[in-house]
């Protein structure tokens, strides 16, 4: 039973709830970093370490918060977390840490964590809570990714800093440019729509 | 590092740096609330006027308090708290003072803590160390340039109501799409002024 219900999480988190491309939340970032595979890969992963882990606490203490100042303690909370992953990369990876700018500082105001906070660890025990977090920040990964794969391969023919695409290529100045960003989400968001419909049509 | 003018900064954060189109930056709400031109020209007073202040308290908090006491790792809850406390604050005094202000703008002022926009343009303002003039044309400007594209996308969206969109792309995938293309039409501004 506790089984099931951990792949359910799972599933609702990355394909059926998926933040980015069903909710429509935690864009900003999204966007920004995909230029590069690397780049949205450490913030698909930091994402998820923070919305994870923060659940987790924040399921922990919730018969101890007061209600009204429940938010303020969730971005403290969060906070703290995305501080950890921000001297964590200036660390050990100081130049992503600087390619990535402003926009680790700005998982803090993600809509992700704070809706996942408020939707589901607010009510529910922590270790399905831990769960529910993960999975989100694997769904906002794994869109992040796609967009990435999409943009650096058309703009400078490697994947991850690999060349693939031999000298002949002539690379796509517009996928450098951030209104590639906007239409290859677009994308994504018309065929997950469009897939997921049909899925739901059938079910009927 | 030369010296930048502010009024340069001001007009690279409208056009050329514009918080949407250039760094993705208040995607949530501009998603979600450019649906009515008023409604959209409102919160964008809102995130213009917030932005404004907010970045005058961090900039003095950042290079006051913080720095001196080799504290600068604790920037992300400082800022975090000050806007925060800044919009409650805000709210409190307008529903006090000017009731009418408050009822225009009242149910954005929550909204606006969240708004990636604001904590981004304090971010910012630290790693491209800018002076407190640059920092104050920078918050300025963004926040106009903010204002800007969100009711430009507001007015375009309501002219796509009443045409028939593919089903999937209906509502915010065809936002997004018109995003895209705002955002091609503003690099036609990039040669003017051209900040990082």
């Amino acid at each position: 039973m506790a089984k099931y219900k951990a792949k359910k999480i799972l599933r609702d988190g990355i394909w059926d709830d998926n933040p980015v491309f069903r909710q429509l939340i935690g864009l900003c970032s999204a966007l920004a970093v995909t230029n590069l595979c690397m780049n949205s890969f450490i913030m698909g992963m930091g994402l998820t370490f923070v919305t994870g882990l923060s659940s987790f606490t924040i399921s922990l203490i919730r018969q101890f918060t007061p209600k009204h100042i429940r938010m303020m303690v969730q971005v403290l909370i969060i906070a703290v977390y995305v501080i950890i992953v921000d001297i964590f990369l200036r660390a050990y990876m100081p130049e992503l840490s600087k390619a990535l700018g402003p926009y680790v500082g700005l998982i803090i105001t993600n809509c992700i964590i704070m809706g996942r906070a408020e939707a589901y660890a607010q009510n529910n025990p922590p270790i399905p809570s831990l769960i529910d977090g993960i999975a989100n920040g694997l769904g906002y990964t794994l869109v992040l990714l796609s967009i990435a794969v999409v943009r650096e391969i058309l703009a400078f023919g490697s994947i991850f800093g690999i060349k693939i695409l031999g000298e002949g290529f002539v690379p796509w100045t517009i996928m450098i440019m951030p209104p590639s960003a906007f239409f290859l989400l677009a994308i994504i968001i018309w065929v997950t729509h469009n897939i997921q419909d049909k899925k739901s049509e059938v079910a009927k | 590092m030369i010296e930048l003018n502010p009024l340069i900064i001001f007009i690279a954060a409208i056009f050329t740096n514009n918080m949407i189109f250039s760094n993705f930056l208040g995607m949530c709400s501009y998603i979600a609330v450019s649906k009515e031109i008023p409604t959209s020209l409102g919160l964008g007073q809102a995130v213009t006027f917030v932005l404004a202040c907010t970045s005058i308290i961090n900039y003095f908090i950042y290079y006051y308090i913080l720095v001196p006491l080799n504290l600068e790792f604790l920037r992300f809850i400082i800022f975090i708290i000050s806007i925060a406390a800044f919009v409650q604050l805000l709210e409190m005094i307008l529903e006090r003072y000017i009731p009418n202000l408050y009822y225009a703008l009242g149910i954005f002022l929550p909204l606006i803590t969240v708004n990636c926009a604001i904590l981004g343009v304090s971010l910012f303002m630290i790693i491209r160390n800018y002076t407190f003039f640059q920092s104050f044309a920078f918050s300025v400007g963004s926040g106009l340039g903010w204002t800007l594209a969100i009711v430009a996308l507001a007015g375009i969206r309501q002219k796509i109501k009443i045409n028939s969109v593919p089903k999937g792309l209906q509502g915010p995938g065809i936002a997004l799409i018109t995003t895209g293309l705002m955002a091609l039409a503003f690099i036609g501004f990039s040669g003017i002024v051209q900040i990082q």
